[in-house]
């Protein structure tokens, strides 16, 4: 990899942090829009979860691994505020980087024929 | 403030129609993978790990759409502009995996539904209706950058008739289709509206800064083409 194309990569993936890191304490709590259509009738108490009413989601599951250490982009042992969600944003980016760069250099070099090294 | 969850929760559809479409994404995520390889060069590798790791970072940037409605960028548009159908259909659906395994967003059963939606309708919706546009609108930054906000709009409401499909199909409850059908596609014109915009400026600054990295302006063969200019 030419050195320009680490550069531009480094840059972005230092964009991603910030948002993911420090952006991110500011975006708005409010249900997304799938969230909203499918709790339209429904009332839900601060936490979001259903109250009563008839809704879409009303037979929506508590996810199987909601106790797991970054669980709705917290970061347990860090409480509710800035940090947890910073920890959780940088985590992500990093994981999913990881994973996707990694994922991809295995699947270039399987399909690659010996002849092209 | 914390990100809300945002991706479709396990039990909303039901058993059959989820295993469908667990079926259906995994099939067609081989195909992508296939596909992929013969796009995947050393300059593309790396870009699309932060293409991934950028759409996860904006996933996190809820902004607001109504009174106490928020909207997410998807991520299919930008995707596909950046690193092409293929590798950008994987790019989504690995920041849906990591999100449901690591940060409990979008149920694991539900996973298949929710990379239909997002990462596959998402990714060839928006190949389909660029390759369109970019014959009438330049092959320049500013021509791309239209042409992706134009794109992202038709996308996200695109992903967002996915679940409509779904849920009229296979929904656990029964509520007016006309209800969720009217306020999924409405929020998700207004969802779309903000996706166009990060995903134009994202791509007019890649185009500015590194041309070469931009799929979208090296080129858009067809869907079963797999030559591409160096």
């Amino acid at each position: 990899m030419r050195k320009k194309t680490t550069w531009f990569i480094l840059s972005g993936l230092f964009v991603a942090l910030i948002l993911a890191g420090v952006v991110s304490h500011y975006a708005s709590s409010s249900p997304d829009g799938l969230d909203s259509a499918t709790l339209k009738g429904c009332a839900t108490d601060a936490q979001g979860r259903i109250t009563g009413g008839h809704c879409a989601a009303q037979k929506a599951k508590k996810h199987d691994l909601e106790t797991g250490p970054f669980a709705g982009y917290a970061t347990s042992g860090l409480g509710g505020g800035f940090a947890s969600t910073a920890v959780s944003g940088v985590v992500g980016v990093a994981v999913v980087f990881g994973i996707g760069a990694g994922a991809f250099w295995l699947l270039k070099r399987r399909a690659k024929t010996p002849e092209q090294g | 403030m914390r990100p809300a969850a945002m991706h479709m929760a396990d039990g909303i559809i039901n058993v059959p129609v989820t295993v469908i479409f667990a079926l259906v994404a995994l099939v067609l995520l081989v195909l992508c993978g296939a596909k992929a390889r013969a796009d995947l060069d050393e300059r593309l590798v790396p870009m699309a790990g932060l293409t991934a790791a950028f759409i996860f970072a904006v996933q996190m940037l809820n902004f607001t759409v109504l009174p106490g409605v928020s909207g997410h960028l998807l991520g299919g548009a930008l995707a596909v502009a950046l690193v092409g159908p293929w590798v950008g259909a994987l790019c989504v659906s690995i920041v849906l995996i990591v999100q449901s395994l690591l940060f409990a967003d979008g149920g694991l059963t539900a996973l298949g539904l929710n990379i239909t939606n997002m990462a596959l309708i998402g990714a060839f919706v928006t190949y389909g209706v660029l390759r369109l546009l970019l014959k009438v609108l330049p092959r320049t930054p500013t021509g791309v950058s239209v042409a992706v906000f134009l794109t992202s709009i038709v996308s996200v409401m695109a992903g967002a008739s996915g679940f409509v499909f779904e849920y009229a199909i296979g929904g656990t409850t029964h509520m007016s289709m006309g209800v969720v059908a009217g306020f999924m596609l409405g929020a998700h014109f207004l969802i779309g509206l903000g996706e166009g915009v990060i995903t134009a400026a994202t791509v007019a600054t890649v185009s500015r800064t590194r041309p070469d990295l931009v799929y979208a302006l090296r080129g858009m063969k067809p869907l079963t083409g797999v030559e591409r200019a160096a």
